[in-house]
């Protein structure tokens, strides 16, 4: 172990843990602020809301993003709403609820003082997003509409029909937009952040790759942000977009950075099932569907019958029946290994026996199809939209697909990485969400890390270095990264080989989705610790890039990221094998009770795994950062 | 259940850099499942092209599902293809038959010049944003969210203009390449509501003008409305032209009183 894991929490009670940090802190004077340069990779939520902050507050700010801009961000997919304490229905919540929900639902393997400042700031957000004119639902008074997600008991999910997403991203880069015509903060677009600089052990900045020509310079700052999001594509089908992939965090893990519990990924109970062997990524229907729908398979493995004609005896409503309390709204974690369960039996439906129904049926009696189609009409087209069956007339069919990666940079309460002056926020860092995320968290936390956490969490390490200049971009560590990145995408271009990087990242999402998805074994996951290196040698000798690397190559781009995804699996693969406990998203089948429920191991695991790199993928170093609580006591999440 | 598709054609634009000559290549898709999307047949294409040692063809996307404006493809002439309020992106192959030839080209505006192939940049719809397209609203300081009651007609038609995702396809559509569509659905989704109003005109004046230095000018076709994927209404054009109006006045007034 060599990583400092210092999680510099604040002394003092857990309620004041924040207040006093911001109070107590060094604060970097205004007219010192323009002598310091930041530079923020990425312009979903985290790194939006980040940079238009920064800008603000007077700093020198360079913001990257590989889209053509920062509006297309994977934030903006985001469909079901965001949390905060507001109480606004007057039920009950708080802070307190919001805190200790969201350390429960992460399965008691997230860091208490983190989570609590989450639940702080999340009331915060809502105020700043309504004032830059994000349209959430309202009431016919006129006041801000609430529902209850993701199995929460209270009502504290604020939306925007369902484009929550769409509207706080755009809310953000509108921030951002600002400061951008304002000239506070210069943006790159369609520019691929590829390599992290440190020089005598500071981050100096990063090296990039323009897409569209294929330049790779170097660009120096006193402090870097990756906002880079989460590497949920690792598993080649997930209802991530295209684009989204792990380089960025993964480069910055190469030079240095510790990463977090990369075996806890969240697997969606609902999506729309693999049509087909071609298929390039899934489609989410929102969890929202699950407060009318009723999910169920033939109890017959063999049935042949259409839904509706299958009677009510001989269907098997299997959350129900296992979780009476929470029924068809049980947590995500659980609800999924539950749909794989009965696919595994064999009972799956529809034309690849791969999913299970999720029926309207009985809602549709009781409310009548207006009520529902007023709900879910938006929902109801899309699914039609994409399979060609009406859910008005027969089940929707779903499945569960990789959806969000709770595991990522290790950050400590700054949000800072294990190398000083490179944080980290948003899905690209560990911190929240322990084991398992609740509905609706992730762009609350986006927003809370951008906005509300890093303008003030920076600024100590900041006031560190005034006067010291920006790094020179000549510096030898500079050159020597930018030479490397170079022969890299060089060396990808000269491989040729046979078989293109689509090939291999489909290869390479099925081994991981066999035996480190919804559920994890020893066997299986020994198996693919062979498996996954052999095909990465096979990648380095057999793939075929066409075109060049002079001008836009999607092909190049793709090889680079593809390569980045195998070492990167290999290191999930590692995680969820020494994680002897099922916790969260993470389910060890030899960990598990007699009816099949996750066997959390307190006493050996309340820690995070924090991997070092060692030179080679296979063997990286193992660091703890051991999970103190102050005020939850552990628990047995139930949910029967 | 599933049909495969047979013998389709494609007729696709190649065009190897901004300067470059471009031209039509034709493919032939012999079999497709009418599942498949019609991105994921050009991700079939793309990986033969690859396997042949050619160069794939380079098109926009990202999220497959309508939201985040990425994909831009023209179809047989229209922006985002045959059917209506969808982005290319949620075509799928049932909509063509058998035997179909299907012409696949870039936007085409002068706003947007041409990256690679179907690839297009559209650069100048940020520039419209970061003239004016937000609330000046920094960070921290907001009152509470409910402190201001927003009726929840204006909510909602705020929200129905807000829902434009940036694609510009309205800018392709148009025979002028005018980029009033996209300009005028974020100028009422702010100007519509009470958090807007203070930089209401101000807004309008310095989005529309930054508008004009990109993009041709409107003669009211009404293309851009039926190509939009969101089916944003044309009536917000209106709503712009009228503020903008205003703009010159107002805008000359609060100057005067300082
Ligand atoms: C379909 C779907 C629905 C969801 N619904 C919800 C919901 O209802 N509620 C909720 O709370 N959460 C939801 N989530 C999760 C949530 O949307 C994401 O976790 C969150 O938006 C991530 O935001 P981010 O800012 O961390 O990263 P992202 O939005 O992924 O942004 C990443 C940014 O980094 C840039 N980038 C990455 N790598 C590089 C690089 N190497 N160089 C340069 N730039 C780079 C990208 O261009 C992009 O700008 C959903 C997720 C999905 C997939
Ligand atoms: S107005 Fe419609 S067509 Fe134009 S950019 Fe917005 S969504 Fe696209
Ligand atoms: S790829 Fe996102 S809208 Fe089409």
């Amino acid at each position: 172990m060599t990583l400092n894991l210092d999680s510099k929490v604040p002394e003092g009670p857990m309620a004041d843990k924040w207040s006093s940090y911001v109070a107590d802190q060094k604060l970097v004077n205004p007219s010192n602020k323009r002598k310091f340069k930041i530079i923020v990779v990425g312009t979903g939520l985290a790194g939006a809301s980040a940079a238009a902050s920064f800008g603000e507050l007077g700093y020198e700010v360079e913001s990257f993003t590989f889209h053509d801009s920062p509006r297309r961000a994977h934030s903006i997919a985001a469909q079901g709403g965001i949390n905060a304490a507001k109480n606004y229905q007057g039920d009950g919540d708080s802070i307190h609820r919001l805190f200790y929900d969201t350390v429960k639902g992460g399965d008691f393997r997230s860091r208490e003082a983190n989570v609590h400042r989450l639940a702080e700031v999340s009331v915060d957000i809502i105020d700043q997003m309504v004032a830059q004119g994000v349209p959430f639902a309202r009431e016919y008074g006129g006041l801000l509409d609430n529902r209850s997600f993701g199995g929460a008991q209270v009502s504290r999910t604020f939306y925007a029909r369902g484009q929550t997403g769409q509207q706080l991203l755009l809310g953000a880069y509108q921030q951002l937009s600002r400061q951008i015509g304002l000239g506070n903060v210069k943006l790159w677009n369609r520019i691929e952040m590829v390599d992290v600089v440190n020089i005598d052990g500071r981050c100096a900045g990063i090296v990039t790759r323009d897409l569209m020509t294929g330049e790779v310079r170097s660009h120096a700052a006193h402090a870097v942000v990756l906002a880079t999001g989460g590497y949920g594509n690792a598993f080649y089908l997930s209802t991530n977009a295209m684009a989204c992939n792990a380089t960025a965090a993964w480069r910055a893990h190469r030079r240095g950075a510790g990463f977090a519990n990369p075996s806890y990924t969240q697997i969606h109970p609902t999506c729309i099932p693999q049509a087909d062997e071609f298929q390039s990524k899934l489609t989410l229907m929102s969890e929202s569907l699950r407060n009318d729908g009723r999910i169920w398979v033939p109890k017959d493995p063999d049935e042949t019958r259409k839904a509706a004609d299958v009677p009510e005896d001989e269907r098997d409503y299997y959350l129900e029946r296992i979780y009476p309390s929470f029924g068809n709204l049980a947590p995500r974690d659980v609800s999924s290994r539950a749909a794989k369960r009965a696919v595994d039996a064999g009972q799956g439906v529809g034309p690849l026996k791969n999913g299970v129904y999720l029926d309207f049926a009985d809602a549709i009696n009781r409310l009548g199809v207006n009520v529902i189609k007023e709900r879910y009409g938006n929902l109801f087209d899309m699914y039609e939209r994409i399979t060609g069956e009406n859910p008005y007339e027969m089940p929707m069919r779903i499945y569960p697909a990789s959806h969000y990666t709770m595991g990522g940079l290790w950050v400590d309460y700054e949000l800072q990485t294990t190398i000083p002056g490179l944080f980290a926020a948003g899905e690209a860092n560990f911190s929240d969400h322990g084991a398992n995320r609740l509905g609706a968290s992730a762009l609350m936390q986006g927003l809370s890390d951008g906005y509300f956490v890093l303008p003030y969490t920076i600024a100590p390490y900041l006031s560190e270095l005034l006067n010291k200049p920006i790094p020179d971009e000549t510096h030898e560590a500079f050159a020597a990264a930018e030479e490397e990145a170079r022969d890299r995408y060089q060396g990808y271009l000269e491989i040729g080989g046979t078989k293109t990087p689509d090939h291999f990242h489909r290869e390479l999402g099925k081994i991981i989705w066999d035996y480190c998805g919804m559920d994890r074994s020893q066997v299986g996951l020994e198996k693919a610790l062979a498996e996954i290196p052999a095909l990465h040698e096979e990648f380095k000798k057999d793939l075929r890039v066409t075109g060049d690397g002079a001008s836009l190559n999607q092909t190049l781009e793709k090889a680079a990221r593809v390569d980045d995804f195998f070492e990167l699996g290999i290191l999930m693969c590692k995680d969820a094998l020494i994680r002897e406990e099922s916790c969260g998203g993470h389910f060890r089948s030899e960990h598990q009770t007699d009816e099949g429920e996750a066997m959390r191991n307190d006493d050996d695991f309340a820690h995070v795994t924090a991997w070092e790199w060692s030179g080679d993928p296979s063997n990286p170093i193992e660091n703890r950062e051991p999970l103190v609580y102050e005020v939850v006591e552990f628990a047995t999440r139930s949910y029967k | 259940m599933s049909h495969t598709l047979t013998n389709i054609t494609l007729k696709i634009w190649r065009q190897d850099g901004p300067d470059g000559q471009g031209r039509f290549e034709t493919h032939q898709i012999p079999q497709i499942s009418d599942e498949a999307s019609f991105l994921e047949m050009l991700d079939i294409l793309n990986e033969r092209l690859i396997e042949e040692g050619r160069e794939a063809i380079v098109f926009d996307h990202d999220c497959r599902e309508g939201i985040c404006g990425t994909c831009s493809l023209m179809i047989d002439g229209q922006a985002h293809g045959p059917q209506q309020g969808a982005a290319t992106c949620q075509l799928h192959m049932r909509t063509f038959s058998s035997g179909d030839e299907i012409v696949i080209e870039p936007w085409r505006a002068t706003a947007f010049p041409i990256i690679k192939d179907l690839m297009v940049s559209r650069a100048p719809l940020d520039r419209i944003v970061e003239s004016g397209g937000f609330i000046t609203a920094p960070t921290g300081g907001a009152p509470d969210a409910n402190l201001i009651p927003i009726p929840k007609p204006v909510s909602d038609a705020a929200m129905d203009n807000a829902a434009c995702i940036g694609c510009g396809a309205c800018v392709a559509a148009c025979p002028n390449g005018a980029a009033s569509l996209f300009t005028s659905a974020k100028l009422t989704h702010l100007n519509l509501l009470p958090q807007g109003q203070a930089e209401r005109y101000k807004r309008a004046e310095a989005m529309v003008e930054t508008m004009e230095d990109h993009f041709g000018s409107c003669t009211n076709h009404g293309e851009c409305s039926s190509a939009c994927p969101k089916e944003i209404s044309i009536d917000a054009i209106a709503i712009m032209n009228t503020d903008y109006r205003k703009s010159k006045t107002k805008n000359r007034r609060a100057l005067s009183r300082r």
